[in-house]
């Protein structure tokens, strides 16, 4: 494997890849950029959604692409398609769609094939297994759970998706995708109040708020304020004793008895400091014992963790070398960065540098003990380097791993519960989503029967709604689901005749390409595993099917 | 304003037409459906095609995409305002654009590649500000499409769209006065679309709680006790910007990178003063240009939810969302719709103006007797003002002696002297009522 190294170093301000990625380098980082940039995907089908999907990782620059595709473009295909033009009416799909693509964007690179996936699939297979993310769209059901086994095996992640009317339909099959940063948008300040480390205690006990003036009083930050008002009520209450929710009062009180104290004739006007506001509103959200979160537990059990051996992967070398440090130390190492607080500028840089030196130590007996794993193993250092190891410590507590279930299995063996519990508990007046589901099932079924969508030939509306129905309750009996929805659906997914509408080509557009977006830089969180827009009341649903 | 030159379009030449090319959207069209609504009529799509006019506010992230969504959804008649012009950092998402186009008009670019990529399609670009136009210019679209950065034009273009609203004697809506607004907005990967129909759901302004205000850093935390990277930044840009003026009288310029470099440089010099770390070049310029994150996906997902609300508006073959959408897919993909409600005094949407009909020739003194002596306003001293293109016009207030005495000679002057046009609107205030009133003034 090569080194990892490369993809950590800072670029120049003046590069101008990087002042075309600004606004996006400000989410995923330099990191996150290079592993699209050295991500290859391929789209099955030149279908308006597939190019939607592409469209929304070539600007972003994605390495690079491949299309395959066996069909010769038409007028419907140009009519609801932005990178098909009239003139290619007649030629390859892929080929016509690949030269409109690449020029969005001059750094990334795309070629097509232009045979059908399910020629490849009997010549040739393997070679979708040479991709970063295989993005299936327009696919008969049979091809797709071909395509489902053979990249299942191969660990190659499968998006499958699909506008149909006003619904648009993804679905993710990975085997194993390890996430190292989810980027949650509840903050966490990891300040281990509750059981302070000894370079935190040293400072905050060299502290002493007697004898500071007025003005330094003001400007303590409320970490020591709270550290303080902490150790006071542990001399009463125990030592591992924390205020609980109904102590509330009788904490803030001792957080209050901390203030600066007037002296006799002291007529400053009196000014309610901000620090001692700010300790009284973080107590809830800091007091609280640190403990290791249940997706970092779940790693720490899993398989991958147990059993290292030469061919694992760096992220479980780096999630078991976590797990020795916590057996040691109690704790996930410190994250080692501090919230803003009101603070004159040496106190809090100092406090700042309390923390960032303690998570420097953690770090490092990280890294040492990942060495110490790799030799063990006897595999070379520089598979994992250590910026990547700054960054895994510094996100540990959103660690996580998602094996979604492979799409063969969910055709299989329906999840006849979950199904019928997501019909029952619907409390709107609208039909919930897995109607929908349901209906595209049974749409792809009548597909296999009849080889042509129900309600693409206007003469056969009729014919189409009740066939569909029958094949509808044929399904929801073979599955034991139920209650039935109500006809209307049925009618409309007629009505819609597999168009596929541009909006709603764009929304899965947009989405999917988020989703390849996560599963390449590993940051986020993808979903598990069925996603499902409603186009008509703009709702959506993602199930775990 | 005039329109700009809409670019060699082979459109006009090339035939628009070929065999099932809009079969997609036809099967939806031409045939009805249990979820239609009830004014749907099947076979519009040649009479929408002829006379909906949709304009597009904002040629950007959101607006590209909203061009090219619209145009592959059957309209024709688009136009598109937009003030910008094209930046480097706009390529990895502004899908119309290339580097060759860096420093041309946003409108005037996007309307030249949909025009020559989607046959028949005619956009009119608009290198323009919004407010560069009046209710004259804006009653002519159909369907309005906000794809803004900023709140400050939506909460204008929603102000304009509530006071075009009309209402009959009775107080009841006259419904052509009303001017849909389908309105998106994005930033990193949260995204909302909203469908607004003015005076019947609730306006931008009844729900300018959704839109938080732009979080500043206290003065003395700048000055006195930076703590932060952003802190000194920001204390450059506010402070040693305006006292050292490295450039002359310039002011700060955040895509020049010479300015930058200097702020850059000058945030390391205080931050190393305080032993703060973590300012780089990007983080610099973020911080001066107040940069929001953007990513193609979220864009291309909040403009196609708009955009499809604008096709269910223009042909009801569905219903219309109801009426707010948040989108965010950090963490999976999740949705939320809700129905926020019309707030019962909001300045914009529910003010009901009333018609006033006088002749050219009335006084404003002649219009406040009638104020005072109806029997259904029974005004005490009212005092009025009017909104004009330059801002709120003064034109008389009582009470307050220098200003009763500057504006008294208006009352004399009369309605056409003072420039009122025929629908203007005259906002008067009286101590009997603690909200004010809106009229128009209707010439006779």
């Amino acid at each position: 494997m090569a080194s990892t190294r490369g993809k950590f170093e800072t670029r120049s301000p003046e590069n101008e890849k990087t002042k075309k990625y600004d606004r996006q380098l400000r989410l995923w980082g330099d990191h996150g950029q290079s592993f699209l940039e050295n991500a290859r995907v391929c789209l099955i089908n030149a279908t308006a959604t597939g190019t939607e999907i592409l469209k929304g990782l070539v600007l972003p620059g994605i390495g690079a692409f491949t299309i395959v595709d066996g069909n010769n473009v038409t007028g419907e295909d140009v009519g609801r398609n932005f990178f098909l033009l009239k003139h290619s009416i007649g030629s390859n799909r892929g080929s016509a769609a690949c030269q409109q693509l690449l020029e969005l964007n001059p750094h990334v690179r795309g070629d097509y094939i232009d045979e059908s996936c399910e020629t490849l699939l009997a010549t040739n297979p393997s070679y979708f297994t040479t991709f970063s993310v295989v993005i299936a769209t327009g696919m008969p059901e049979s091809t797709v759970l071909q395509l489902s086994k053979l990249l299942h095996v191969a660990n190659v992640p499968l998006l499958l998706c699909k506008s149909f009317g006003q619904i648009g339909y993804i679905r993710l099959q990975t085997p194993e995708h390890t996430i190292i940063e989810s980027h949650p948008d509840d903050g966490f300040d990891d300040l281990r109040l509750t059981d302070p480390f000894p370079g935190l205690r040293k400072h905050v006990d060299s502290i002493d708020l007697e004898s500071l003036s007025r003005a330094e009083h003001a400007h303590v930050p409320y970490i020591v304020i709270l550290l303080k008002a902490l150790d006071r009520w542990r001399e009463k209450h125990g030592p591992t004793s924390l205020p609980t929710y109904s102590e509330k009062k009788d904490f803030e009180s001792i957080i209050e008895s901390l203030k600066f104290k007037h002296h006799e004739g002291d007529d400053t006007p009196h000014v309610e400091p901000l620090n001692f506001e700010e300790a009284i509103k973080a107590r809830a959200r800091t007091l609280r014992k640190t403990e290791i979160p249940d997706n970092v537990k779940k790693l720490f059990e899993d398989k991958e963790c147990e059993n290292l051996n030469p061919k694992s992967k760096p992220f479980w070398i780096m999630v078991r070398a976590l797990r020795d440090f916590v057996a040691v130390n109690g704790t996930l190492p410190l994250r080692g960065s501090i919230p803003d607080m009101t603070s004159d500028s040496d106190s809090y840089v100092r406090l700042a540098g309390v923390y960032k030196t303690e998570a420097d130590k953690h770090c490092e007996d990280i890294c040492n003990r990942v060495n110490e794993i790799l030799t063990a193993l006897g595999k070379p250092l520089d598979i994992v380097c250590e910026p990547e190891i700054h960054i895994l410590c510094r996100n540990s507590h959103t660690l996580d791993v998602l094996r979604t279930r492979p799409i063969f299995e969910e055709y299989e063996r329906p999840k006849s519960n979950l199904i019928t519990d997501s019909l029952r508990n619907n409390y709107q007046p609208e039909e919930p989503e897995i109607v929908y589901y349901v209906l595209l099932r049974a749409v792809d079924k009548f597909f296999e029967s009849f080889k042509r969508y129900p309600g693409c030939l206007t003469h056969l509306m009729e014919t189409d709604i009740s066939k569909l129905k029958s094949i509808y309750s044929k399904l929801v009996q073979e599955w034991g689901i139920g209650p039935f929805p109500k006809d209307d659906l049925i009618h409309e997914m007629c009505r819609f005749g597999a168009s596929e509408l541009h909006t709603i080509a764009s929304v899965v557009g947009g989405c999917a390409a988020q989703e390849v977006i996560k599963v390449v830089t590993h940051q986020y969180v993808p979903i598990n595993n069925t996603f499902i827009f409603n186009g008509i009341l703009c709702t959506s649903t993602t199930f775990d099917l | 304003m005039e329109a700009m030159d809409q670019g060699a379009s082979e459109s006009t030449t090339e035939s628009s037409h070929w065999p099932s090319r809009w079969s997609d959207i036809e099967k939806i069209l031409n045939r009805t459906g249990p979820l239609s609504m009830p004014e749907f009529e099947e076979g519009k799509l040649p009479a929408v095609q002829k006379d909906c006019n949709i304009l597009v506010i904002g040629a950007g992230g959101l607006g590209c995409e909203l061009l090219k969504n619209l145009a592959m959804m059957g309209f024709i008649n688009i136009s598109v305002i937009d003030m910008d012009t094209i930046d480097l950092s706009n390529l990895n998402r502004q899908f119309l654009f290339r580097e060759k186009d860096i420093g041309r008009p946003k409108a005037q670019v996007a309307a030249e590649f949909i025009n020559n990529r989607v046959p028949g399609v005619k956009v009119t670009p608009y290198y323009a500000k919004i407010e560069d136009f009046d209710a004259e210019f804006y009653k002519e679209f159909s369907i309005i499409v906000c794809g803004l950065d900023a709140i400050a034009p939506r909460r204008w273009i929603n102000r304009l769209l509530c006071s075009m609203l009309e209402y009959d004697d009775h107080e009841e809506l006259e419904p052509e006065t009303i001017h849909p607004l389908v309105d998106g907005g994005t930033e990193g990967f949260k995204g909302n679309a909203r469908v607004m129909a003015p005076g019947i759901t609730a306006c931008i302004e009844c729900t300018l709680s959704f839109y938080p205000p732009a979080v500043n850093f206290p003065m003395c935390t700048l000055a006195q006790t930076p703590r932060l990277p952003e802190h000194c930044i920001e204390y450059v840009k506010l402070i040693q910007w305006p006292k050292d003026k490295p450039f002359g009288e310039t002011e700060i310029d955040g895509d020049n990178p010479e300015h930058i470099l200097w702020i850059h440089e000058k945030s390391l010099e205080r931050a190393a003063q305080f032993g703060i770390h973590g300012i780089t070049y990007r983080l610099t310029q973020g911080v001066v240009k107040r940069i929001i994150p953007a990513v193609a996906s979220t864009n291309a997902v909040i403009a196609a939810i708009c955009a499809n609300e604008v096709f269910k508006i223009a042909y009801s073959c569905y219903p219309n969302l109801k009426t707010y959408v948040m989108f965010n897919d950090t963490a999976g993909i999740y949705t939320d719709v809700l129905e926020p409600e019309r707030l019962a005094d909001c300045m914009s949407c529910s003010i009901k103006p009333r018609m006033l009909r006088f002749p050219r020739s009335a006084t404003l003194e002649d219009v406040l007797d009638f104020l005072k002596e109806s029997p259904q306003y029974q005004m005490s001293n009212p005092g009025a003002t009017t909104a004009t293109h330059e801002g709120q016009k003064t034109l008389y207030i009582p009470g307050i002696k220098s200003l009763e005495d500057q504006t008294k000679p208006n009352l004399s002057k009369t309605l056409e002297e003072l420039g009122f046009v025929d629908g203007q609107e005259l906002n008067v205030t009286d101590k009997t009522s603690p909200t004010g009133f809106t009229f128009k003034i209707r010439y006779e």
